[in-house]
């Protein structure tokens, strides 16, 4: 336990350590959008004249030194004022945090779908390697690893909203339906379909292939030879001996893509206009609304962060050699 | 050497079927003048044409631009900016590997955390900001792509030139007298090259696919014309005509998938003992 | 007069095609009874770890399988029972230990767990039942705490302690046969005796059957009663032990047991002449492993006060278990890597104190000979390439210097095509013979060979042994000689060194260090050497010195 407990305390240090250069690279990056924030933001807020262009250079510090105004920038992001939209009138975070339940829900499901899937298929395909079953999935896995996400969401909209007619395309639920309880939920439940299929089916595909070769590499090493001279059962030599220690590295990789996935949300709440942050960036981008963008980064990438906390959890509990990797 | 190269990647049929789809789309860049001669930004016929009309076999588009003409064009940026992307990538990738991985000790743990810290940016997102912040020329495009990029590129190299540092054959250079510049470019590179090599064939298509999502936001260069593009302009109109999006989607299927199996082929020629791992 | 407990009747294993030879196993025929060990001795590729496993079904398919003979058990022909009677044969009534005990256990799951698999699999034991088995079996392997241990995983074990856990893992159903696949071959030497040991005492306790595979006639004579020869896949002679290892028949039998390294009582003490060429004053060094900015990582003592002297034509052996520190001595006098702490002096220069541009000069006197000739020549390089590589950059034109790598692969007994060919298409002593070429290319005065026949087969070994030691004479090269083990360092060595833990507990004449041995560690490590109570029969061991092998006739 005390190992798990050091082992997740290196993870969480290095977890800020990261946090604090997205923070100033964020910072760098706000100073690198073009023109001089002052007046871009007065710019935006609709009025250029001089003096308020200077009121708002002094409200935000930026007629001091860099590093002070880095400093500035770091109190106010961890008071969580991630700056203001002047487009929108309102605090970027305020514009996030409304957002963020439905991304990260839309996310969630789709990494666990991608996981559970791709590693259900992976093991399938590992199991009868050779075989047309194999051929299928890895066929299967292939192309889904080789199709832009975004036309895979319009595809799917096309054949189960227009052609078919059986899921709704767009949104987060049916607006004005007033549904409530169970209800409601199957609405969002339906909703979620496609866009969590979509956004699953790539890393589905990217987790299938990794836990296929992992499987078929772990399954020619000593100790399961151990285990067969054992005279154990095939199943319980799958699944004890031969998964448990192939899932690891897909654990590891599942951790350093979170971020993609996250990533990926954008297309698709922009193919199903689904109300996340990712619909936000794209109405922020159409809009070159520079300071909600990088709020939207800023998130994102802390969202990585937590995913790669969590995924580190779930490896602490299933490799007992954390303390000395 | 070279024949049992073509042998065992010949062997391995998709990757020969990848690698005729690759020709087919780099003659389609390299001679789309030829073969679209007019502009495909310029309305050739009447707007909403399905496929297989007489002046425009896919069909055209809202404004009445020829979508085969679309598709021919877009396989130029797709490719520059893919194979330019993926050399920058390369360049930083490996450089930092090949020193964190050679020199080892403080310089390592520095360029590793750095590496880290570019793998926890979500990378779309990234490359997302950097583009809409410095504009979408194309090669602000690829720089963006690039930076997002390149640290799985250095973990590869890092890894490789630790194994290969730590190799006999290197430590008799070292006590040969041979110099570090020898030792890294004779010694450790050419044995370090093919799953680098491997990695970047792969690179090549996750950078189009990065490509076609981020002019599917809008975020292309305005002055090409990109598959990625004619998808994101045609999405609000999938409901009246599936060809706009439809058939630029085939276009970077096919691409992307024939760079996977290329690169699969390559892994079979140059590490047959390797396992092969899905790299993303 | 023994019950027969395994028959295998004219096995044949079938490899799949394109390999080097149509089968892995050709009519391989041998019996083992109830309380018979019998040795299967073969060298690589021979075929005698493919006879066990083809009788425990444990064969890769479906690339290699069995295309002909039975395997006997009790009268019952194994491969032709179904996959569930093989199951619960398997582990059951025949158990099988593994070669490397570090990759033979799942890192998962708890020692306790694993060896609780196989009761779960083949008896009815309730948990307690089973739990009691478990801490009793690890008892009786001589492991310490197994309460406690039952609980552990396999990576906080030593090698030695996770060969153990195998063996109480094979014997938790008290099996009638044992198979032992290389069980020792990856073990230090004290550590082999031990598990040798136990194996001989829970072998006659359950009058077990036990299959010995190995390449070591040593551990042959150590625990043998019988012994089959195979070579090629076939079984060239079997018989008992007393008649094998003392009245040999078959010349494939008497070339293996005459390249057993002994200990040789006919060298002539060597004479110290003149300045040490080397002397290394009390050099430490630490290694530092795993930290990272966070924690503090473990340290490791790999070298503390080591003072040596190597004289003009000397050879001195370093011999060590490993962690000792050996090799580590040997990288910081070739400048591999630096020492803490001390001097070592190369005719009067400390070369510690040197930074690296002014080591070099110091780099052609002093070269070093590999361990493994898979991983020491550049696969993309050609052989003349690789030896001439040293010389081109100190500065030697590069025809001469490749003319000069022809006359070296003459001098280490290669023809002179080799030059043009690529390090794959050699055999392993073949490549070592051209790491000894590379090495000699700068005419060096002091040659450091780390542990260089350690991965060769005894034959090609005491070839290639041959070779060192008739170029060090030639040439008057002073040598330092890395190895773990001692019969090895008794071929060569005039003067022997034995380390433990990073420090020399002993240095002494080879004749001394054998005969009158004064540390209580060197005394463990002769009293570990397998077969160290069998004489080689006079007849072979004559063959050694009556120099009928002088290495450069032979291409190994």
């Amino acid at each position: 336990m005390a190992a798990i407990a050091s082992f997740l305390g290196r993870r969480l240090f290095k977890a800020v350590f990261i946090l604090f250069a997205i923070v100033v690279i964020n910072f760098l990056l706000v100073r690198a959008a073009p023109g001089d924030p002052a007046t871009v933001m007065a710019g935006e807020a609709g009025a250029a004249d001089e003096q308020f262009v200077q009121q708002l250079r002094e409200q935000f510090g930026l007629d001091r030194p860099l590093h002070e105004q880095l400093g500035i920038y770091l109190a106010d992001v961890a008071t969580g004022d991630l700056g203001y939209s002047y487009r929108q009138q309102r605090p970027v975070w305020d514009l996030i945090a409304e957002r963020l339940p439905a991304t990260l829900i839309l996310t969630g499901a789709a990494f666990v779908l991608a996981l559970a899937a791709g590693i259900g298929l992976g093991t399938l395909a590992a199991q009868n390697v050779g075989r047309w079953s194999d051929s299928a999935i890895t066929v299967l896995a292939l192309v889904s690893y080789a199709t832009p996400i975004f036309w895979v969401g319009l595809m799917l909209i096309l054949l189960f909203s227009v052609q078919l007619g059986w899921l709704p395309a767009f949104g987060y639920e049916t607006i004005g339906a007033g549904y409530t309880g169970w209800e409601r939920v199957t609405d969002i439940a339906a909703h979620m379909v496609l866009p969590v299929l979509t956004l699953g089916l790539f890393y589905m595909a990217v987790y299938a292939r990794l836990t296929r070769a992992s499987i078929l590499e772990v399954r020619d090493m000593d100790f399961v030879k151990t285990a067969r001279a054992k005279g154990l059962g095939e199943t319980r030599i799958v699944l004890k001996h031969v998964l448990r220690n192939a899932i690891l590295p897909v654990i590891t990789f599942a951790g350093i893509q979170a971020g993609h996935l996250v990533g990926g949300s954008i297309l698709i709440e922009t193919v199903f206009a689904w109300p996340g942050i990712g619909r936000l960036a794209f109405d922020a981008v159409l809009q070159r609304d520079y300071q909600v963008l990088l709020g939207i980064f800023f998130v994102t990438s802390v969202l990585v962060i937590v995913f790669n906390i969590l995924t580190d959890l779930v490896y602490s509990l299933v490799d007992p050699r954390i303390e000395v990797a | 050497m070279n024949r049992d190269f073509w042998k065992a990647f010949a062997r391995n049929r998709g990757a020969v079927v990848g690698l005729a789809i690759m020709a087919a789309v780099v003659i389609c860049a390299l001679f789309a003048d030829l073969i679209y001669p007019t502009s495909p930004w310029e309305m050739s016929t009447i707007p909403f044409q399905p496929p297989l009309s007489e002046d425009a076999v896919l069909g055209s588009d809202t404004l009445g631009r020829d979508i085969a003409a679309g598709i021919v064009h877009g396989a130029r940026v797709s490719l520059l900016i893919g194979l330019t992307s993926t050399a920058v990538a390369l360049l930083i990738g490996v450089t930092l590997g090949a020193v964190a991985g050679f020199h080892g000790g403080r310089i390592d743990d520095a360029i590793m955390r750095f590496t880290e810290l570019f793998q926890t940016i979500p990378n779309f997102v990234l490359a997302v900001v950097l583009v809409a912040i410095f504009t979408p020329t194309i090669a602000n495009i690829v720089i963006a792509i690039a930076i997002v990029s390149w640290p799985p590129l250095a973990r590869l190299a890092r890894g490789e030139f630790m194994a290969l540092r730590s190799r006999e054959f290197v430590q008799a250079a070292v006590t040969t007298g041979q110099g570090t510049g020898t030792i890294i470019f004779r010694q450790i590179l050419p044995n370090s090259l093919s799953p680098i090599i491997v990695s970047a064939s792969l690179m090549v298509a996750t950078a189009i696919l990065l490509e076609s999502s981020l002019s599917f936001l809008g975020l292309g260069d305005p002055n090409v014309m990109s598959w990625g593009y004619m998808i994101g302009a045609a999405r609000t109109v999938i409901r009246q005509a599936w060809w706009m999006s439809f058939f630029p989607g085939i276009a970077i299927l096919l691409t992307v998938l024939a760079l996977n199996l290329v690169g699969e082929g390559l892994n079979d020629a140059m590490n047959p003992k390797l396992a092969r791992k899905g790299r993303a | 007069m023994s019950d027969i407990l395994l028959d295998v009747r004219d096995l044949t294993v079938a490899l799949p095609e394109g390999a080097e030879r149509p089968n892995a196993v050709e009519g391989i025929s041998l019996t083992i009874g109830k309380n018979e060990i019998l040795c299967v001795v073969g060298e690589s590729g021979s075929g005698k770890s493919m006879t066990a496993h083809a009788v425990m079904g444990l064969l890769p398919k479906p690339h290699v399988k069995v295309t002909g003979g039975q395997a006997l058990y009790r009268g019952r022909d194994i491969l032709t029972m179904t996959e569930a009677e093989q199951r619960s044969l398997r582990g059951g009534r025949i158990a099988m230990i593994f070669q490397e005990p570090m990759t033979a256990l799942n890192p998962l799951m708890t020692v306790g767990d694993q060896i609780e698999e196989s009761l779960k699999a083949h008896s009815d034991l309730d948990k307690a039942g089973r739990r009691a088995r478990v801490v009793e079996l690890l008892a009786d392997v001589g492991l310490p705490d197994p309460e406690h241990l039952r609980r552990s995983y396999p990576f906080r074990l030593s090698g030695g302690q996770r060969q153990r856990v195998m063996i109480a893992m094979a014997l938790a159903l008290e099996p009638d046969i044992l198979i032992a696949d290389e069980p020792t071959t990856a073990l230090d030497v004290t550590t082999q005796k031990q598990i040798l040991d136990l194996i001989r005492t829970l072998q006659a306790e359950k009058e077990m059957g036990v299959m010995f595979i190995t390449h070591d006639f040593g551990v042959v004579a150590e625990i043998a009663t019988h012994v089959a020869v195979m070579q090629h896949g076939r079984c060239v002679e079997i018989g008992t032990a007393e008649q094998m290892l003392n009245a040999p028949k078959h010349p494939y039998t008497r070339d293996l047991i005459a390249a057993v390294p002994h200990y040789i009582e006919h060298r002539d003490d060597f004479l110290k002449q003149g300045e040490a060429l080397l002397q290394a004053d009390k050099v430490c060094k630490t290694f530092h492993l795993g930290g990272g900015f966070l924690r503090k990582g473990r340290q490791i003592v790999a070298g503390r006060d080591i003072t040596l002297t190597i004289h003009p034509g000397e050879t001195v052996g370093v011999v060590g278990e490993s962690g000792s520190g050996k090799s580590t001595l040997g990288r910081c006098i070739v400048g591999l890597h630096k020492a803490d702490g001390g001097r070592i002096l190369y005719q009067g220069q400390d070369l510690v104190a040197l930074d690296r541009k002014r080591f070099r000069p110091f780099r052609k006197d002093i070269q070093m000979i590999f361990q493994d000739p898979y991983a020491s020549l550049n696969p993309r390089h050609k052989v003349a390439d690789i030896i001439a590589q040293g010389p081109i950059a100190f500065g030697e034109p590069r025809a001469k210097a490749l003319d000069r790598a022809r006359e070296l692969l003459r001098l280490v007994g290669l023809p002179e095509q080799a030059a043009e060919r690529y390090p794959h298409e050699f055999s392993g002593g073949q490549r070592q013979r051209i790491s000894i070429a590379r090495a000699l290319a700068l005419e060096p005065k002091l040659i450091i060979a780390d542990e260089p026949v350690s991965a060769l087969d005894v034959s090609v070994q005491t070839q290639v042994l041959d070779l060192l030691d008739e170029i060090r004479h030639r040439l008057g090269l002073s040598m330092l000689f890395i190895t773990h083990d001692l019969r090895v360092a008794a071929q060569v060595c005039d003067t022997i060194a034995v380390m433990q833990k990073g420090v020399i507990v002993e240095m002494n004449t080879a004749r001394e260090v054998f005969q009158n041995p004064q540390h209580p560690y060197t005394r463990t490590l002769l009293d570990a050497i397998p077969g160290r109570g069998w004489e080689i029969p006079e007849d072979l061991r004559a063959r050694r010195h009556g120099g009928t092998h002088d290495g450069r006739g032979a291409v190994a």
